[in-house]
């Protein structure tokens, strides 16, 4: 903890997380209740390897893109820290 | 060597390894034990969290189910998996921020309020107890099925390992014996998927597997599992009976409930910082999804699996010599019961009836099926034998089992602990007491929950109702702490009265809906819109939602200290102490 030495633009930096977030959120939920849930039927028309489509997000490739969605909101978040000066 | 010895051998091996790691990382101050010193290095953190994640469920019993359910498991796997998106995105960073110890910490703290406090007490206590049972059981299960000891002994034995570290070293001892019950655990898990993979599709890794071709023939492991499974009346492998909502509410239950669980929630209070907390729980991620990923996989190869060699084989009697017989079996064009079968038949995990006295082994799934008992835990126990791996490999999945259920249930004896001696006693019934009676309050009270949860354990056994309870700490996790911390952050305008409202509602008509339709009726057609038990937190996590926003509208907005508060914790390096919302307690600082 140290006393902020400039005046940091909280509200601005604020408002760029929160979109981030909800970007983020909606991905999480496109590939998870979206193509895992409700349309798998449609998906599983297509195959990846031997896998219907719809069951793999639903077994396997959700749990991937979940990985990468937090791997990519820590490097957005570092570069967000940076441009507005804050100290994460 | 013989089978018991190499189950000894890691057994106590591992159990040794844990004791000396929790004498060497004792706790020397309340910031030791409860935040382990705050200075975990995020890797570290994330690998601990997957251990104190990944319980005896999860390594034991997941496969299994899944491998039943088919693509109806799909709600564990995305659902244990997807909560960490909403921990990394809503919760951690901000909580790491707001930088004090516990769950009721925050609520307490952030609504101005003991009562509100007193109440995520209640929700943390219930929620940890409910699943510190289940692990104990899995103890229990673990010695008496294996090491030959008696159910009650195997729980003593377990819980004098937990009570050596948890007691001395608090959450300091626990984070680095999670490590090496995380290595422990996924090496004994990965393994012997490596190897079914391998003889079922060639490729040996399960992940490709899964996608590949049976090993020698030209159709995917998924659509041949689909036809084997229907050719035995079972439903589809990739289908389910369960209905679209019901899939979707259980799902989200699950997923919203693991970032509401307490005792994940406090494993990233003790990283550095904000930026930390966020890499953390990317790493527990990704630690969890080694084990995840592979599950699936192992599901279905064991189904397949099992079908292949036991369906339509010719059994072969207790007593007689194996070998021989399976020879003449074979001679004669036949099929032989596979050693394995009858090796844990002996444990009472398989059973089998000839009820059209043929001496083969009918598996179907109407009323002329032989395997009179399947249990779930079989497909990831067999697993090494099923693969003809050396005796060392077995006893490493006990300890592996082990593993997953003791780190378990040291993580949830932390959240136990600090309830009492931080939450009830420091910051709400005696604020002025020094940091080492606390420390002692803390170890006494993680003695006290360890015995509790070893009665709590050997009795819950006898009852066979923990897998009803689990539906409980979900659902409660979900619909009665994950509202009030997410408004908590991101709207300023949340005060104690909408707190307090929306706690309530998620823990009373969470909790009702559940004893209801689990104790009093049982039938699912009067699931309200189709939600079973198990999905019904999701759904009463928007009511509680709802309550709370409109409660808080229709009162005071919260004080000025609170509202800056919030505006320091959504920022990181900005967090100073604010009147009446650090009045008990500073902040903890980030370096």
């Amino acid at each position: 903890m140290s006393e902020p030495s400039k005046e940091i633009d909280g509200k601005g930096y604020w408002r760029e997380v929160v979109r981030l977030t909800l970007v983020l959120l909606v991905i999480w939920f496109a590939v998870s209740y979206g193509a895992g849930i409700l349309f798998r039927d449609w998906l599983d028309n297509v195959s990846i390897g031997g896998a219907p489509l719809g069951f793999w997000f639903a077994q396997n490739g959700s749990i991937y893109v979940f990985v990468g969605l937090i791997f990519y909101y820590c490097r957005a978040m570092n570069r967000l820290e940076k441009k507005y000066g804050v100290e994460g | 060597m013989g089978q018991d010895f190499w189950t000894y051998f890691w057994v106590v091996g591992t159990f040794g390894t844990y004791i000396a790691i929790a004498l060497w990382a004792r706790a020397s101050s309340t910031d030791d034990f409860y935040v382990a010193g705050h200075d975990v290095h995020p890797m570290v953190n994330g690998m601990a969290t997957a251990a104190d994640w990944m319980s005896a469920a999860s390594f034991l019993s997941m496969a299994g189910l899944i491998a039943f359910l088919g693509y109806g498991g799909s709600v564990y796997l995305m659902g244990w998996t997807g909560g960490y998106v909403l921990l990394a995105l809503l919760l951690a960073p901000f909580l790491r921020e707001f930088g004090k110890f516990t769950v009721p910490d925050f609520v307490g703290d952030r609504y101005y309020s003991t009562a509100a406090r007193l109440i995520a007490v209640v929700c943390a206590l219930f929620v940890s107890f409910t699943y510190i049972a289940g692990q104990m059981k899995g103890v229990g299960v673990a010695f008496s099925g294996f090491l030959g000891v008696e159910f009650n002994t195997g729980i003593i034995v377990g819980m004098g390992i937990v009570f050596v570290y948890a007691v001395l070293g608090g959450m300091k001892g626990i984070t680095y014996t999670q490590v090496a019950q995380y290595c422990v655990l996924i090496f004994a898990y990965t393994v012997p998927a490596i190897f079914i993979s391998l003889i079922i599709t060639g490729n040996p890794i399960p992940q490709l597997g899964f996608i590949s071709n049976v090993k020698g023939e030209d159709i995917s492991m998924l659509e041949k599992l689909n036809t084997v499974v229907s050719d035995l009346g079972f439903l589809e492998y990739t289908k389910t009976d369960k209905t679209m909502v019901d899939v979707f509410a259980i799902t989200g239950a699950l997923m919203f409930g693991t970032a509401g669980l307490p005792h994940v929630i406090i494993r990233f209070f003790t990283v550095s910082s904000a930026g930390a907390a966020r890499v953390s729980a990317g790493w527990a991620l990704v630690f969890i999804a080694l084990l995840y990923t592979t599950a699936p996989a192992v599901a279905s190869f064991a189904r397949l699996n099992f079908i292949d060699t036991v369906n339509e084989s010719t059994y072969i009697a207790d007593g007689a010599d194996y070998d021989a017989e399976a020879a003449a079996i074979v001679a004669a064009g036949g099929k032989p019961t596979p050693k394995w079968f009858k090796d844990w038949e002996k444990t009472g995990l398989l059973g089998v009836e000839d009820k059209n006295g043929d001496g083969v082994i009918q598996y179907r799934a109407g009323p002329e099926n032989e395997v009179t008992k399947l249990d779930r835990d079989i497909f990831v126990m067999a697993n090494p034998s099923i693969a003809s791996l050396p005796a060392w490999v077995i006893g490493l999945v006990v300890a592996g089992g082990l593993a997953a259920a003791l780190s378990t249930a040291a993580g949830l004896l932390m959240v136990i602990s600090s309830s009492i001696s931080h939450d009830l006693c420091r910051r709400t019934f005696f604020k002025d007491m020094s940091d080492k009676d606390e420390l002692r309050v803390a170890r006494a009270s993680a003695a006290g929950a360890v015995i509790l949860a070893g009665i709590m354990g050997m009795n819950t056994a006898k009852l066979g109702f923990v897998a009803q309870v689990v539906a409980f700490a979900f659902g409660l996790a979900a619909a009665s702490l994950f509202p009030v911390i997410v408004l908590g952050i991101f709207w300023k305008r949340m005060n104690r009265e909408g707190a307090i409202a929306s706690m309530l509602t998620g823990l009373i008509s969470t909790f009702s809906y559940i004893y209801y339709f689990k104790f009093v009726d049982t039938d699912p057609a009067n699931w309200w819109f189709g939600v079973s038990p198990e999905g019904i937190g999701f759904v009463f996590m928007f009511l509680s939602l709802v309550v709370g926003v409109v409660v808080a509208l229709m009162t005071a907005p919260p004080p000025q200290d609170v509202q800056d508060l919030v505006e320091d914790i959504r920022v990181p390096g900005t967090r100073t102490s604010h009147g009446i919302a650090d009045e008990g307690m500073a902040p903890m600082p980030a370096e």
